[in-house]
């Protein structure tokens, strides 16, 4: 028998038993949903990760004043810094691995041109940030040395702010006042687009570290050199983590901090929070994949349960059908086929099912989710291997049944 | 030349309450074109005859040919081919598939022989014609009144174009007048060529035929030839 016309056949048999062929599906529909599930959360960690590296550079850590342990609140970032560009300086000449160390200083602005005003962040940087973060200007020009040193009101805008403030007109050697202040543009940032946590990464402004902390943000940071936090980037993933341990040790020393006392910094290692987010998520894979693979079993075993009840109750009709001339193989294909299409039917169902609750879990966990064709058409054949492995015994007994016993089965 | 040849045909159940012999030593040769009753006391051996000439089951011992094929050397694919080509059943209880229209269980033997859907459909038709049910191809068996099943039953075995066509009881679950419309169309396709082996236990039903073999204890006590009454005749006797 041909094979489209076999599954067709086997279509209306299903059809013919609607509400328990649902029932035997089951199974293999959680199974799959859980596939799909899995896989799309799976990738979707793993383009979190992706994701926050691209945004944040990779091999980050960051140091910030105030110790999270501390009992209390944490000091606010800009309150009475314990941090300074001369740490920074320490970190970058002292610490093995370390490409990069950024300190800055962060405030919100008002950043006017002309009749437009644009409220956005600023930060005051030196030429370490533009490594670290792995950031580099689209058009124009980033500070140089002496702007630096000298602490020169020259700013930088992300895009967004360039796109609000100037349209499409060029923002080079424009004007802009902050605090009334009035910095010249000297570049334009390439866009970073939105963070893994969904905050558009192009509306902020960058000035000189001095700057910043002069005539910006605030009285705070202007006395002794201290900054809001210190990004540190590192060569490879792998100097981080002694990295950390030499920067605790360099930054205690630094601030004179002996024996039981408490660090006055924090750092983090920020590879290691997408890698938690990771982690979580491939935890949860776990589960599902274990759900997977008791639900594919369950939802086997009800095929070929259902299959052997079909078997017994079509007896007269697999006899009538030998009488006419099928072939053993015809019955058996044509078993093997309904159960297929059963298990694929199934499978169908748990795709969609699949793909709804990785939605879910994406929207609860703030996860981007994806479905990948990948994933169906792996879903897709596990479901059909399913019904081929299982309806296999069911198929054959059908096959082998004789004849005449069978035509004179009631 | 004999369509069917049997020699020594015997059939054996070894059951665990002892041996039971269905059939012993029958011997027979059925022409082509011939229409044979085969009538006998139940537990006889009817069935068991038809079911080793119809190649549904094997004989414990003996030979059988079928269209000059030693039916006992052939594998259980062979045997289906021979099913599927030579021979077209007809049950008492008409054995149709619930779900499938007229049509679709006419086309069943097609399925099996591999002939594509247009070919089918057209010869099924065809066949749903000579039994006089050409409009009811679309309806399924639970729409259709038991001679309709049987008829539409009857267009199965004969669409493959088999050399012989076998029936066991096919009036049995059928009232007199509908059992003697479907003898009607019996003798009708004998008239056109097609060997006819029927069983009946009815003796009217019997008369139909142009040679009666009655069979008692799985053995051949009587084989004759006779005059068939002609169904047609007996029906417009009756509407008298
Ligand atoms: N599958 C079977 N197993 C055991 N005995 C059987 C089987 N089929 C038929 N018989 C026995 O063979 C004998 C002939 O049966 P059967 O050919 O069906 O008779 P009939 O059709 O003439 O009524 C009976 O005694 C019956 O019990
Ligand atoms: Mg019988």
């Amino acid at each position: 028998m041909r094979l489209i016309e076999a599954i067709r056949s086997a279509f209306s048999a299903i059809a013919a038993n609607a509400l328990r062929s649902l029932l035997t599906m089951l199974g293999i529909v959680i199974g799959v949903a859980a596939v799909i599930a899995m896989v799309a959360i799976g990738s979707g960690a793993r383009n979190l990760v992706d994701q926050q590296i691209r945004s944040l550079g990779a091999n980050l850590a960051i140091v910030t004043p105030g110790n999270v342990t501390q009992g209390g609140a944490r000091l606010g970032a800009g309150a009475a810094s314990s941090l300074t560009d001369d740490d920074a300086h320490a970190i970058r000449r002292e610490v093995d691995g370390v490409v990069a160390a950024a300190p800055f200083v962060q405030g919100g602005a008002q950043v006017v041109a002309g009749g437009s005003n644009w409220a956005t962040r600023i930060y005051g940087i030196d030429r370490d940030w533009f490594s670290a973060r792995e950031w580099d200007v689209a058009t124009g020009r980033t500070f140089d040395p002496e702007e630096v040193r000298r602490g020169d009101i020259v700013i930088l805008l992300g895009q967004t702010v360039a796109r609000n403030l100037f349209g499409e007109d060029d923002p080079i050697d424009q004007i802009v006042r902050v605090r009334n202040v009035p910095f010249r543009v000297i570049g334009v940032m390439a866009s970073k687009g939105q963070s893994a946590f969904g905050q558009d990464q192009d509306d902020v402004v960058f000035v000189p570290l001095d700057a910043g902390r002069r005539r910006v943000i605030g009285r705070n940071y202007a006395k002794d050199g201290s900054v809001g936090s210190i990004f540190v980037k590192f060569a490879d993933e792998s100097d981080i983590e002694p990295g950390i341990a030499s920067m605790t040790e360099l930054l205690r020393q630094r601030h004179r901090i002996t024996g039981e006392q408490e660090d006055d910094f924090s750092i983090r290692n920020l590879t290691e929070i997408a890698n938690t987010a990771s982690a979580s998520a491939n935890t949860l894979s776990m589960l599902l994949a274990a759900v997977a693979a008791v639900s594919l079993l369950v939802g086997g075993i009800g095929i070929m349960n259902i299959m052997l009840v079909s078997v017994t109750e079509r007896t007269r009709e697999i006899g009538l059908r030998l009488a006419v001339g099928a072939r053993p193989r015809d019955i058996l294909s044509q078993f093997l086929i309904e159960a297929t299409t059963l298990s694929t039917i199934g499978g169908a169902l748990g795709i969609g099912l699949g793909a709804g609750a990785a939605y879910l879990v994406a929207q609860l966990a703030g996860w981007p989710s994806l479905v990948s064709t990948n994933a169906i058409i792996v879903a897709v054949g596990f479901s059909a291997l399913v019904g081929i492995f299982f309806g296999f015994y069911p198929a054959q007994r059908a096959a082998r049944l004789d004849p005449i016993e069978a035509l004179r089965r009631e | 030349m004999a369509l069917i040849e049997t020699r020594d045909l015997r059939r054996v159940y070894d059951l665990d309450a002892g041996r039971v012999v269905a059939l012993d030593s029958v011997s027979l040769d059925i022409d082509k074109g011939d229409f044979v009753a085969v009538m006998g006391p139940s537990g006889s051996g009817k069935s068991t005859f038809m079911n080793l000439v119809g190649c549904l089951d094997k004989p414990t011992t003996g030979h059988y040919r079928l269209a000059d094929t030693a039916v006992e050397r052939l594998d259980a694919d062979g045997l289906a081919r021979l099913r599927n080509r030579e021979i077209g059943f007809v049950f008492q209880q008409f054995n149709l598939l619930p779900r499938v229209d007229a049509l679709g269980n006419v086309e069943l033997p097609m399925v099996y022989a591999g002939f594509d859907r247009r070919t089918r459909r057209e010869r099924a038709l065809h066949a749903l014609g000579r039994v006089g049910l050409a409009e009811r191809a679309h309806h399924r068996p639970m729409q259709l009144s038991g001679g309709q099943q049987q008829r539409v039953a009857i267009a199965r075995a004969l669409v493959n174009g088999p050399s012989l066509l076998l029936a066991d009881e096919p009036t049995g679950a059928l009232d007199s007048r509908t059992a003697n419309e479907i003898m009607a169309l019996f003798q009708e396709l004998n008239r056109e060529g097609v060997t006819i082996v029927l069983v009946t236990h009815d003796a009217e039903v019997g008369r139909h035929a142009h040679r009666l073999i009655r069979f008692r204890d799985g053995r051949v006590t009587e084989d004759h030839r006779q005059v068939p009454v002609d169904a047609r005749a007996l029906a417009r006797e009756a509407a008298e």
